[in-house]
């Protein structure tokens, strides 16, 4: 079994499709609800969930023998990580067809990318 | 064994072999391995060993199975050196023992043999690959060219296709991008990028008579797809399209300018080839499923049934492109449509359509050559130039530019004639 990390991308100031009004809010929250069931209920879920916005994000980096602080994400872009799964699933066709179902449920694009564990958390 | 019975082994002979049984014995390799390029290594080694004892003894009766045999068992003792391929050895002891079983070896090794490389096909063609990555390594591992020989196709040092192909198999093996055929509801999209890459790797070899190979490597790939996947009528279009195009090849150029299809010497066309894409075509009619393939091999098939350029049925041309823009609507299709329409209609109404499509195609030389001879049979030839002199500076090929050439010198010829004559 491999692993997959999905990052699901949004691009500031546009989102096509984002929902609008209370009523597509629920509706884009029950796909979520039902998309991350259908993970669990099939083994594939291991770890996901939204990114607050880039603007609550802080880089810590050495500098010298201190740690340096810096208010902001690591990448100024337009474009941001708004969120991930990390998922089980046996090859890249498998794990391309979640991607699909999350795109379906969550309108934005996303990058599947293999995901090797390390340390503690094994694959 | 004597210099004499040497000397009966033939040098090319041996070459074809190799190059015949390399995509073979590499995909069956890598159903067996399952690691690319444990399976290039093995295959490469046991190249090594054929031609030092294919010298002496002969061209085996079965080369492709010879080779599998041995650059297997070449690759399992490697593994079993390596502390990399001892663990990957344990993994797939199982598969490697069975098949060392007295009369099993044959029949796992050929039997299968096309199975593995339609699913080594649709590894290198998996649309999670960039396309000039998904063509370089079908070249590579099923149609056996060298890396060098790819290289020089698509105009790049040896270097570079080098790393290009490393990166592929490196994508591959990562993100396990998986070894088989897909899934009947995945078929019909992914058959489609296998397609489109052989076709690509057809056109790449258009106009080029350094790439010529790649031609009759597409069409040998169509081939080998249509027989492993007989119920793939786009299969089938893809091979009546080569075919019928590479039937007009030998009349297509003339000193190494294009020949439109109206000036062509149409004895020149190969008839073999003609009556093979016609009955092929026929048998997609009969069909009844029609896709983008088979609608450009019938366009082709018409083109290729007429005995002049004034004999050809356009209506039946304009409606097969109507049935192609339903269902494949990019900017090309509705151009070679107008063009078609110039030959009912007349220039006025093909130029009306161009310009309409014009601004989708701004940097195709097609959309500038063809309003350039609509322009042309309209009478303003100011215009026409600046068409012609567009398309010949976005032309990519040589013969292309050479044609645009000439119908720029042939507008200064015509209004020559237009002066009056000096008594």
């Amino acid at each position: 079994m491999s692993q997959y990390l999905l990052s699901t991308y949004a691009v500031e100031g546009e989102v096509p499709g984002a929902p609008r009004t209370p009523e597509e809010m629920q509706a884009f929250m029950q796909r979520v609800v039902a998309l991350e069931a259908e993970m669990e209920a099939s083994g594939t879920f291991v770890f996901g969930g939204a990114l607050h916005d880039p603007e609550a994000a802080t880089v810590v980096r050495m500098g010298g023998s201190d740690l340096v602080m810096t208010d902001g994400p690591f990448v100024e872009a337009k474009e941001h990580i708004a969120g991930f799964y990390i998922i089980n699933a046996d090859d890249l066709d498998a794990a391309l067809a979640w991607a699909r179902k999350v795109v379906d449920a969550i309108h934005h694009p996303i990058e599947v990318r293999p995901f090797r564990a390390t340390g503690r958390v094994q694959a | 064994m004597t210099a004499g019975v040497a000397a009966h082994v033939d040098e090319a002979a041996v070459e074809r072999v190799f190059r015949e049984a390399y995509g073979q014995a590499v995909a069956t390799l890598i159903r067996i391995f399952g690691d690319i390029t444990v399976a290039e290594d093995a295959v490469q080694e046991a190249f090594v060993v054929a031609s030092d004892r294919w010298r002496s003894d002969g061209i085996p009766p079965n080369p492709a199975g010879w080779i599998v045999t041995t650059a297997r068992n070449r690759a399992i003792d490697e593994l079993r050196r390596s502390a990399r391929g001892r663990a990957l050895h344990d993994q797939l002891g199982a598969v490697a023992t069975t098949s060392h079983g007295p009369g099993m070896a044959d029949r796992r090794e050929d039997g299968p043999v096309r199975d593995d490389q339609l699913r080594l096909i649709f590894t290198c063609c998996h649309p999670a690959l960039r396309t000039e990555h998904a063509v370089a390594l079908t070249l590579r591992l099923l149609g056996g060219l060298s890396v060098d020989e790819v290289a020089r196709s698509f105009l790049v040092s040896e270097a570079a296709m080098a790393k290009r192909l490393v990166r592929a198999k490196y994508k591959i093996k990562t993100a396990k991008i998986p070894y088989r055929v897909p899934s009947e509801a995945d078929l019909p999209e992914r058959l489609r990028s296998v397609l489109s890459v052989v076709y690509l790797i057809y056109n790449t070899g258009l106009d080029d008579p350094e790439r010529t190979s790649l031609r009759s490597e597409a069409i040998r790939l169509a081939g080998a797809l249509v027989e492993l996947l007989p119920d793939e009528p786009e299969a089938a279009g893809l091979l009546a399209l080569l075919l019928l195009s590479e039937s007009r090849m030998p009349a297509r150029t003339a000193e190494g300018a294009l020949v439109l299809l109206r000036d062509q010497d149409r004895t020149k066309w190969d008839r073999t080839m003609i009556e093979e894409g016609h009955a092929i075509v026929r048998a997609c009619i009969r069909r009844g499923q029609p896709g983008p393939f088979q609608l450009q091999a019938a366009i082709q098939a018409v083109h290729c049934a007429a005995d002049s350029f004034q004999a050809t049925d356009w209506p039946q041309i304009v409606a097969l492109y109507d049935h192609l823009f339903s269902v494949m609507p990019t900017p090309v299709v509705a151009l070679n449509r107008a063009i078609a329409i110039a030959e009912i209609e007349g220039p006025a109404a093909a130029l009306t359509t161009l310009d309409a499509i014009a601004p989708d195609l701004d940097t195709y030389h097609l959309v500038h050559a063809a309003r350039g001879t609509m322009l042309r049979r309209l009478g303003q030839p100011d215009a026409a130039r600046a068409a012609f002199e567009r398309a010949a500076h976005l032309a990519a090929t040589k013969p292309d530019r050479r044609f645009l050439t000439q119908q720029i010198e042939e507008l200064a010829e015509d209004a020559a004639r237009m002066q009056p004559r000096r008594p």
